[in-house]
């Protein structure tokens, strides 16, 4: 019998990875940044197409007096741990979709880790949305083009969108949007969101120039 | 907690085994989701996570995703990754999207995107 169905994406692999097709050229990124239970595993797992993946990256300063038989033990490590899931957008083009943490020490690593993604997507739960005005103020300083995604926990719908605005002092021309982060289509919707608010800006930058 | 201070005290040796005490690349280039592909099988004395990456690169693989695969750092994977590259095993198939923050990508380009994110 011919079993052509899970051509596409199912080539088993003998350690039960789903590798990417052979056309593949072209990674792209985009990250979901959020505090801590905010649901940026959640977003990411609902649209990826391989389970997430979690992987780290260190960075390492140089201890005072270092000896050079212990060089490595004397310096300090701080590890930043985050998931990641993955999206294939057609033959060539490959989404990688990180969930990173908002919180103060990660920023250290943005430049070397996020360094050309395309955009992120803030996620904020409101019953903590101190956790987003830090990472809102990140991304306006690194010039990462944004959008806020409310993930809809029970309750969160007490306040309107443009309260949330408000409260986060957010400028009018980043889209505000809610989601259920669980659900795939809704994520997908906030990916959308995303790229089409790109696009926005990127058309508007041709015109001028 | 997403972030945890220092490795146990076993990680440094292995990572420095690992790399043979370098803590830098010196393939600058290196994005986490820079494509690396095999160019050839692995021949008999090479380090065990070169192995590794060239088996798992007989597809194109992100070097986030071999991190992964081989549960190491980025930084130590871009290590690994560059001799391979330096020694023609492997080849790089990097991405097209500005590196520079507050640089957008072409309408085109997103207008793929977007076409992709509407046929998941």
């Amino acid at each position: 019998m011919d079993s052509t169905i899970s051509e596409a994406h199912g080539r088993a692999d003998p350690a039960g990875r789903t590798p990417l097709r052979s056309t593949a050229t072209d990674g792209l990124k985009i990250v979901v940044v959020g505090g801590f239970g905010v649901g940026k595993t959640t977003m990411v797992r609902s649209v990826s197409e391989i389970r997430p993946l979690n992987t780290e990256e260190t960075m390492t300063q140089a201890g005072v007096g270092v000896d050079h038989n212990t060089a490595v033990t004397d310096k300090t490590t701080t590890t930043v741990a985050f998931d990641f899931g993955r999206i294939s957008l057609n033959e060539e083009m490959i989404l990688y979709l990180f969930g990173a943490p908002g919180q103060e020490r990660f920023w250290f690593l943005w430049d070397r880790l996020f360094a050309g993604t395309l955009g992120a997507v803030v996620l904020v739960d409101t019953r903590r949305i101190e956790d987003s005005w830090y990472a809102i103020d990140r991304l306006e300083h690194h010039g990462t083009p944004f959008i806020v995604a409310r993930n809809n926990f029970p309750g969160s719908e007490e306040h309107s969108l443009g309260e949330l605005r408000e409260a986060l002092t957010l400028s009018r021309d980043v889209p505000l949007v809610d989601c259920d982060a669980r659900v795939r289509e809704s994520s997908k919707r906030v990916l959308i969101t995303l790229v089409d608010h790109l696009y926005a800006l990127s058309t508007a930058r041709e015109t001028v120039s | 907690m997403m972030i945890r201070e220092a490795v146990d005290s076993e990680d440094p040796d292995r990572l420095y085994t690992v790399t043979g005490g370098r803590s830098r690349a010196d393939e600058p280039d290196l994005d986490l989701v820079t494509l690396i592909v095999s160019e050839t099988d692995p021949v008999p004395g090479m380090q065990s996570e070169h192995v590794r990456i060239l088996r798992t690169c007989r597809y194109p693989t992100a070097v986030v995703e071999l991190a992964s695969e081989l549960n190491l750092p980025v930084s130590v994977v871009k290590i690994l990754v560059s001799d391979l590259l330096g020694s023609g095993h492997v080849s790089a198939r990097h991405p097209s999207s500005p590196r520079a923050s507050a640089q957008l990508p072409d309408a085109a380009f997103l207008k793929k995107v977007l076409v992709g994110l509407h046929n998941l």
